[in-house]
């Protein structure tokens, strides 16, 4: 469980987060938010590259701010980016291998065999030895995914792993996505505009708006709330 | 437990195979083939048929091989502009020298010894320099090349003088630098700087296709990336700093032997550091082997052109002005790309 408490962002004079406080439950939960909500500023928050005012997160029992950014990877926190991050210099299997590497949870199998295990997880098991560059865009953002699901992490941050995807590979993808916290264990944050996409993968989902929490709950009941709608789509009005 | 992949083949087939050809000439089948091709070259045919006065260019170039590579390797394979390499140079260059004249020590630990102390006070200068990156990193750098200039310009080389500095004040009295003792002949020197130089290429090589070298490549991409992935990125860039140094200041060491006497800083003042990273640029930054292009531009190519074509001082200037032109266009290139990567927030 994720427990996030009263934290705060500020940028200068804007508030990315305000008062942010929720729960996380286990299992793959959605956070989605018009744009400019603070979704990414919360997973930088939770990677480190952002310092909050104030605020605490504690991780299954572990404060992660009181972690440097590089040590969370190794305690177990995986993130993946907007515009995705495969490592194009390096073949795929390097690329899970290098987050295999740097992280404490040395798996029982050992390295290739928890690298293997991972590319098979994503279906990129038959391009291992390709270099990234060689590659498209779907094989790269499944390429993150298997760098995130490697070596037993303990939270999974996804930041709108399907953008630029087309439907069919969306649809694999969140496939994908869902199986996570059965096959891996770790708790799944998903951020994405794409509704079906977050409905299909995840049973609870939390909405912000201008940094702060407007709705949480089961995925279904988040998305029927009218002031969700609201955030959405403008004044009902305009909607309508 | 389900699998995906199985019910996804969709994801198999999407990139296409390389074909058999392509495999063949991969890097892996291909790369050690011509590797045992050019040092076979370089080992036997150069000194062959070559004269005495081209012998002394592919010297030079083997030397500049590995000065070249060791920037090759943090500009192309870490992302770092470093214009502190010939500083780096430098050190081994003097260290190799004052220890070949106190001690008796075999030549190739002298080379190591050099390479490591060059080592230690990169590590050390490049510590601070780390917190800046891009273009401002190649300044500070290029601020450690003068001071370096200014230092070796007061200490000047040893030449088998006493005390910590070892200079001799007469100039019948100056020595050159001893070589080891099975490479004494100019041609034994520079076969011993052409495997010296194989090592040095191996040993970058080798540490590319592991654990650092996939970090660096992490960290050239994104540096928030590779945090993300859980690299510790200053360790990282200073272990990157290290190797070079230690590459540069083996280099060094290897040129301390081929200067028969009285050793000029030309060699390591500013403009050298600048000529170097152009000519790295010009030979290409991610491959190894740029290096070794790079460093035939700056030596041999330059004296071909000097010596054998009319009008040689306008080529000269042209190559010059060439390098000078990659330098500026791929330094402006990069600090775009640097911008548009930065850091997603």
């Amino acid at each position: 469980m994720i427990d996030v408490d009263g934290l705060s962002v500020h940028f200068g004079g804007v508030v990315s987060l305000d008062q942010m406080t929720i729960q996380f439950p286990e299992g793959t939960c959605g956070l989605i938010g018009p744009n400019g909500a603070g979704k990414t500023t919360f997973f930088n928050v939770l990677s480190g590259f952002v310092t909050p005012r104030s605020g605490r997160i504690t991780a299954m029992g572990q404060d992660l701010l009181a972690l440097p950014d590089y040590k969370r990877a190794r305690w177990g926190l995986r993130r993946t980016f907007q515009t995705e991050q495969a490592i194009e210099k390096l073949t795929v299997f390097e690329n899970v291998a290098t987050v295999y590497e740097h992280s404490e949870t040395t798996g029982k199998t050992g390295r290739v065999a928890a690298v293997d295990e991972a590319l098979e997880f994503v279906g990129l098991t038959d391009v291992a030895q390709q270099t990234v560059r060689a590659l498209g865009a779907k094989e790269r953002r499944f390429i993150e995914v298997a760098r995130a699901v490697v070596g037993q992490p303990k939270l999974i941050l996804l930041d709108e792993p399907a953008a630029g995807l087309p439907d069919a590979e969306t649809e694999l993808l969140g496939e994908i996505i869902r199986n996570i916290p059965d096959r891996v264990g770790a708790t799944v944050i998903l951020v994405d505009h794409d509704m079906s996409l977050v409905q299909a993968c995840c049973d609870w989902t939390a909405v912000l708006d201008f940094g702060r929490l407007l709705a949480s709950g089961p995925t279904a009941d988040v998305l029927r709330d009218p002031n969700v709608m609201k955030a959405y789509l403008g004044t009902e009005e305009v909607a309508i | 437990m389900t699998t995906v992949a199985t019910s996804a083949p969709a994801a198999a087939t999407a990139a296409p195979r390389p074909s058999a050809l392509a495999r063949v000439v991969s890097n892996r089948v291909f790369e050690p083939v011509v590797t045992v091709v050019v040092l076979a070259l370089a080992l036997f045919a150069i000194p062959g048929f070559f004269d005495s006065f081209w012998v002394a260019n592919f010297t030079q170039m083997a030397v500049y091989s590995i000065v070249a590579a060791s920037a090759g390797l943090l500009y192309g394979r870490v992302g770092l502009v470093s214009l502190g390499q010939v500083a780096s140079y430098g050190i081994g260059c003097w260290v190799t020298m004052r220890l070949a004249f106190a001690t008796t020590l075999p030549f190739p630990i002298l080379l190591i010894i050099g390479g490591l102390v060059a080592a230690v006070i990169g590590v050390l200068i490049g510590l601070p320099a780390l917190r800046v990156s891009g273009l401002y990193l190649a300044l500070v750098t290029l601020m450690l090349a003068a001071g370096m200039e200014i230092v070796l310009g007061q200490t000047k080389f040893p030449n088998g003088g006493s005390g910590f500095k070892g200079v001799v004040k007469t100039l019948s009295d100056i020595k050159p630098t001893r070589r080891p003792s099975f490479a004494i002949t100019d041609t034994g020197y520079y076969r011993f700087i052409v495997a010296a130089a194989f090592v040095m290429f191996m040993l970058a090589s080798y540490v590319l296709s592991r654990k650092p070298g996939r970090a660096w490549a992490s960290i050239r991409q994104s540096e928030a990336a590779a945090l993300a992935a859980g690299i510790d990125v200053t360790r990282y860039k200073i272990w990157a700093f290290a190797l070079a140094a230690f590459m540069a200041g083996v280099a060094g060491g290897l040129y301390a032997g081929t200067v028969p006497k009285g050793m000029s800083i030309d060699a390591f003042n500013r403009q050298s550091a600048i000529f170097l990273i152009a000519v790295v640029i010009m030979g290409g930054i991610y491959s190894l082997w740029g290096g070794l292009l790079g460093a035939f531009f700056a030596t041999c190519l330059l004296k071909f052109l000097t010596q054998n074509v009319i009008g040689h001082q306008f080529w000269t200037r042209f190559a010059l002005s060439l390098f000078g032109f990659g330098l500026l266009a791929n330094l402006i290139q990069s600090t775009k790309a640097a911008e548009k990567k930065g850091v997603e927030a």
